[in-house]
């Protein structure tokens, strides 16, 4: 079962299903505009935090469905400046993570931040795989992904040279316990709203 | 033999459409000891009370039970109705049938059954009722003002005006309060000190009000009407009867780099100082902590210059002692320090500064009189960035609450700044623009529409320092949250209204109770606005919550209007509902034990030991007495007491099980 | 008992100078080491994005090694590692059924999680008093301290320093006899994770911060984290395509700014691995340092 249908059948909102999932209560929210201010990427963003947080209390499907369709959520480095200065104590970087996972689960993700998602993809198969980050393989697989063959064409040598670029992956000694936890998170409650 | 009269009141509808007040009046006439039971449409009516007052002459009742509305309502009016009719008020009991019965149940046989056993349990209450009289107080017709601001000042010359002599205690070397630091006031921008001035004069000359300025106080004790209280008179370190406030040693005193407090460390001051040139006393005080005298053991130039050799380098604190019948509590309030602010430069950018700050700069007697120039370089600010609610409804930094002045003065500030500089720019970031008051709304209006201060409705992020200029990353909310940078030349924080450090301790001392943010409470936030739940302590001003000099003058008037109600009395009566500890025939005297649990557990001071002494003066036993001044019969001690040995008259022990029995036979 | 150490992946790769340069540092100072076995990836921010219950099962899991190992503390040098497992630790000491979940998944106990600690807390444990006479060559430069966002923020996870303007880096360059300088950009995003996708914004994010330190006057920027570090050397292209400038402004990991002070080989600390030549002016430390690729 879709989750959309879940979420609207039980007739909750977004911010019903953040704060039962989560704990963050974005209707504490009063538009302040402090994580705005501060926010690196804001500039840069269709809705930068403190419109999406506006946009989540209407609880209208349309405006959260922009949220998860926006490339704000995609654009959040997580650098946490929010959540320190917030004077109502969001944890505004938490809220990205879960509208990241909606967005992604529902097939919303702006082109855009395509890019972006194609890059954590690559990252978390190469630890599914090995259980430490192959960064060789990792990048090679993001270029699959992202098409982007020629980017960085001319680092890697002189990576390669500095002893920075490891040609063969190193494995953890159980990757089958690396397996089980993916299979065991890709099962969580969040994952599926 | 008890003879208990019923009363069963309709009220209307009220009780009638629901309780077959009839059959209550004939159940309650079987009743052991009841000589009379009856039911009538309103018993507090004049027929009514007429009813009663002959029911009591022709039955000769000993005790008379109302089933009527809520004792809150009507007591009185049935107690008197006893009274005039030679019963003792304290044989009347009313049983409540209406929110307790009538009210809450649908109509029907087990309704008026509640209702039977409502009035039988008040009917084997009354039966034990005693006859109690009002307990009576003297009043001391002195009152006690604590705070020399606006608010100690209005209500001190108040209670003076109306004939009643005033204490007025002040902390610092001079009255004026925070309000002598204001530049201009709003909405009308007259000068702040331009109209208080007057009115310290006026203190510093009423017959009635004796100022202690530099003072504090010690403890206070007692009750309403009836309060002693001791003063500490820290050492001015001259003598202020030989002092002619000629000022030559402030100006001859060489330890002039000392930040004042006054000019909120904007400007310097010397050791020996008056804190600005009106203050009232215009006497200095020696700064021990900064005297070279009392640093180092040398200088005394002020006691060479000084005319009249008053300066007193060995006097030492003093304690006065007072009886005083009421307290007004003005102690006011303080803002935050810009040190507050992580973001905003943990307080390390000399141009960043607070509003009171500002204030200075702003007025004619500060610093830079009157000039606008920032404090790092003198230069005049091109641009002036105000940032309201900085810590106001921010929990996150411990303070959720509005702090009400800030906005009103960030106008004022922006407004006053383009008046002074008129090529500068002024911005203001706001979250609310909360207004309200006579000709508020329109004040700030002004400074927009009509000084050009730009409005941005967002709060800023941070603020750092770069090539001489502030930059202040800011956001405008009402433009999807378009990051808005400023480089600014001076950041003024509307920092949030805090309460004064030691609010605690004062209100422990005072016995007041306070909030978690240490601003003193009121008794009823609506209808007991000045009052506290210390009968005759009273609060006025910012000590209960910022305030601006309107909203605190109109209190402290209100608290002066509550001291002349009390002194306008002799004596003061009270409910004799106090708790008392029981007494015995000897040897046992009383079933206390002496253990003082109850001492402790009262939250009046109420609890006070007596010594029982034997024929030849010997004390035989220690036992706990209940200052009937003190106790609000709150009850606490009773139910700590572990022989059982304290009653709450018109509540006592016997009292309550007879009615707990009636409900369960 | 030793201390245990959870490299990360960056320092077992691109960031090995880290390593490097820790471990010299550490050796010439006493203070022994020993790794977790079998350690995973932290899922970095990939994990966090995608899925929070990832975000905490694959810290997890180091962490449960680490108890079983017999450690109470973790040296965690990549900023961003230790903000995983920090996080990930508060989570679950919060959340016993989490807990206990990933224990019966990992096979482990997982009753006494270790604490992690980051590269500069301890150093400020370990940093003797007299260090100032055991310096070779003090690092008598002008730095800016460059603290990056997970060392700092939020404050109830890392329970270090303070979220604004910190102050503990600054401190141990002092005590190396550097000049650390008051500036802006102490704690200003780098852009992260975004190294590979958003090359642009690192580019954007770094200029502000190369900026504000050239212009008040650093010498070398000092960092603390792998990432910052490559965002701020291997990025640097991405940098000056944004801003128009060139910068040759070094940048120098904490314990590599350590280890020139003590003396330590230049190629032994890893300075040969960086993009922009670690170039400090002569005739301040005497240290000319010219690096070519090994």
């Amino acid at each position: 079962m879709s989750t959309a249908q879940t979420h609207s059948a039980q007739n909750l909102t977004l911010a019903d299903c953040l704060l039962q999932e989560t704990g963050v209560d974005i209707r504490r929210c009063y538009q302040c505009g402090k994580c705005s201010a501060g926010c690196p990427m804001a500039a840069e963003m269709d809705y930068p935090s403190s419109v999406w947080m506006r946009m989540l209390q209407t609880g209208r499907p349309d405006l959260e469905k922009a949220v998860l369709k926006s490339q704000s959520i995609w654009l959040c480095l997580s650098c946490e400046s929010c959540y320190v200065r917030c004077p109502m104590e969001i944890d505004i970087p938490r809220v990205a993570d879960f509208l990241r996972a909606a967005s992604k689960r529902r097939g919303l993700v702006h082109p855009r931040a395509r890019n972006i998602l194609r890059f954590h993809t690559a990252f978390l198969d190469s630890i599914r795989y090995t259980g430490r980050l192959y960064e060789m393989g990792m990048v090679v697989d993001y270029k699959v992904r992202s098409r982007k063959w020629w980017q960085d064409l001319l680092t890697a040598p002189g990576l390669f040279l500095r002893g920075k670029l490891n040609l063969l992956p190193h494995r953890v000694k159980h990757p089958k316990a690396m397996r089980k936890l993916f299979k065991w998170a890709a099962e969580d409650k969040e994952a599926r709203i | 033999m008890a003879r208990i009269g019923v009363f069963v009141c309709h009220c209307g509808e009220n009780i009638g459409a629901t309780v077959d007040c009839a059959r209550v009046a004939e159940a309650c006439r079987k009743i052991p000891g009841v000589a009379h039971s009856v039911d009538y449409k309103y018993m507090c009516s004049d027929p009514g009370q007429t009813l009663i007052r002959e029911a009591i002459a022709q039955n000769k009742l000993t005790g008379v039970v109302v089933a009527a509305c809520s004792p809150r309502m009507h007591e009185p009016t049935f107690r008197r109705v006893c009274s005039e009719s030679g019963l003792n008020p304290y044989l009347c009991e009313m049983a409540n049938l209406r929110e307790h019965c009538s009210w809450v149940h649908e109509k029907s046989d087990v309704t008026t059954d509640k209702a039977i056993d409502l009035v039988a349990m008040l009917v084997e209450k009354v039966k034990r009722n005693k006859p109690l009289h009002p307990i009576k107080v003297p009043v001391t017709k002195t009152a006690l003002v604590l705070g020399g601001g606006i608010s100690g000042i209005q209500a001190a010359l108040d209670i003076a005006n109306a004939g009643h002599k005033v204490i007025l205690v002040e902390r610092d070397p001079s009255i004026g309060g925070h309000m002598s630091q204001l530049s201009e006031t709003f909405p009308t921008l007259d000068c702040s000190q331009c109209i208080l001035t007057p009115r310290m004069v006026e203190v510093a000359q009423h017959p009635n009000i004796t100022l202690y300025t530099y003072s504090e106080l010690e403890s206070l004790d007692g009750f309403i009407g009836n309060f002693k209280t001791r003063i500490r008179k820290k050492a001015r370190s001259l003598d202020e009867k030989l002092c002619t406030g000629c000022g030559l040693c402030t100006t001859k005193c060489p330890n002039k780099k000392i930040p004042s407090e006054f000019n909120t460390g904007l400007g310097m001051r010397t050791a020996i100082y008056v804190p600005f040139p009106q203050a009232v006393p215009n006497k200095p005080v020696i700064d021990r902590e900064h005297c070279t005298y009392y640093t180092k053991g040398r200088c005394r130039v002020c006691e060479k210059v000084c005319p009249t050799q008053a300066i007193r380098f060995d006097q030492e604190d003093q304690i006065v002692e007072h009886e005083v019948g009421a307290v007004v509590v003005a102690t006011g309030f303080t803002v935050k320090e810009t040190d507050f602010f992580p973001e905003y430069g943990y307080g390390k950018y000399k141009d960043v500064i607070n509003g009171l700050q500002f204030e200075r700069i702003l007025s004619a007697s500060g610093p830079t009189l009157g000039e606008v120039k920032r404090p790092s370089d003198g230069r005049v600010p091109e641009t002036v960035v105000f940032i309201a609610c900085a810590g106001s409804r921010d929990p996150a930094k411990g303070i959720e609450y509005c702090s009400k002045i800030c906005c009103m003065y960030t106008a004022k500030h922006a407004m006053l700044y383009k008046h002074k500089v008129h090529h500068g720019q002024a911005y203001v970031f706001y979250m609310d623009i909360r207004a309200a008051g006579k000709m508020y709304d329109e004040f700030t209006r002004r400074a927009i529409e009509e000084d050009h201060v730009q409005y941005i409705r967002g709060r800023v992020s941070r603020i750092y320092e770069r090539n001489g200029k502030l930059i202040v990353q800011g956001a405008d909310t009402l433009l999807n949250a378009m990051p808005v940078e400023i480089e600014a030349d001076l950041v003024v924080l509307a920092t949030a209204g805090v309460a004064n450090e030691g609010a605690e301790a004062l209100a422990q001392k005072l016995h007041v109770s306070y909030d978690s943010h240490k601003f003193f409470v009121e008794a009823h936030p609506k209808l007991r606005p000045v009052e506290t739940n210390t009968a005759g302590v009273f609060l006025a001003g910012a000590c209960q919550s910022p305030k601006d000099i309107p909203e605190s003058v109109g209190q402290a008037s209100g608290t002066a209007a509550k001291v002349a109600a009390l002194f306008s009395m002799d004596e003061l009566t009270r409910e004799p509902v106090v708790a008392v500890v029981n007494r015995t025939a000897p040897p046992l005297y009383s079933t206390c034990v002496g253990c003082f649990l109850c001492q402790s557990a009262c939250p009046y001071q109420a609890i006070e030991r007596e010594e029982i002494k034997n024929r030849n003066g010997q004390v035989v036993k220690t036992i706990a007495k209940v200052n009937p001044g003190l106790c609000q019969g709150c009850g606490t001690c009773v139910a700590f007491c572990r022989s059982k040995s304290i009653d709450l008259q018109g509540y006592t022990h016997e009292q309550v099980y007879a009615e707990v029995m009636e409900l369960l036979s | 008992m030793k201390m245990g150490y959870y490299p990360g992946c960056s320092i077992s790769g691109s960031s090995r100078e880290y390593g490097e340069s820790l471990l010299a540092v550490l050796r010439a100072l006493d203070v022994e080491l020993a790794e977790v076995e079998d350690w995973n990836c932290c899922g970095a921010s990939a994990a966090h994005n995608l899925n929070h219950t990832l975000s905490l099962a694959l810290p997890a899991r180091s962490l449960a090694l680490a108890e079983q190992q017999g450690f109470q503390e973790l040296l965690v040098p990549c900023a961003a590692c230790f903000s995983r497992l920090a996080a990930t630790r508060k989570a679950l000491m919060a959340d016993d059924a989490k807990r206990r979940q990933i224990a019966d998944l990992v096979e482990l106990p997982m009753k006494n999680i270790p604490v992690s600690i980051n590269l500069l807390q301890l150093l400020q444990r370990v940093l003797p008093e007299n260090l100032k006479e055991k310096l070779r060559a003090p690092f008598d430069y002008k730095v800016a301290c460059y603290y990056g966002c997970l060392l700092v923020r939020p404050a109830e996870v890392v329970e270090f320093d303070r979220e604004e303007d910190p102050e503990e880096m600054d401190r141990i360059m002092e005590k190396i006899g550097a000049a650390p300088l008051d500036w802006a950009f102490k704690t200003e995003c780098c852009g992260a994770g975004f190294s590979v996708p958003r090359t642009d914004v690192v580019g954007r994010l770094c200029a502000r911060i190369l900026d504000d330190a050239v212009s008040r006057g650093a010498e070398a920027v000092i960092v603390a984290c792998p990432m910052c570090h490559s965002n701020l050397d291997m990025r640097r292209q991405a940098s000056e395509s944004h801003s128009g400038k060139k910068y040759t402004i070094p940048i120098l990991y904490v314990t590599q700014a350590i280890g020139l002070a003590l003396g330590l080989d230049a190629k032994q600390l890893g300075l040969q691995r960086h993009i922009v030549p670690v170039r400090l002016s002569a005739g301040k430390s005497s240290q000319i340092l010219e690096n070519a690729p090994a």
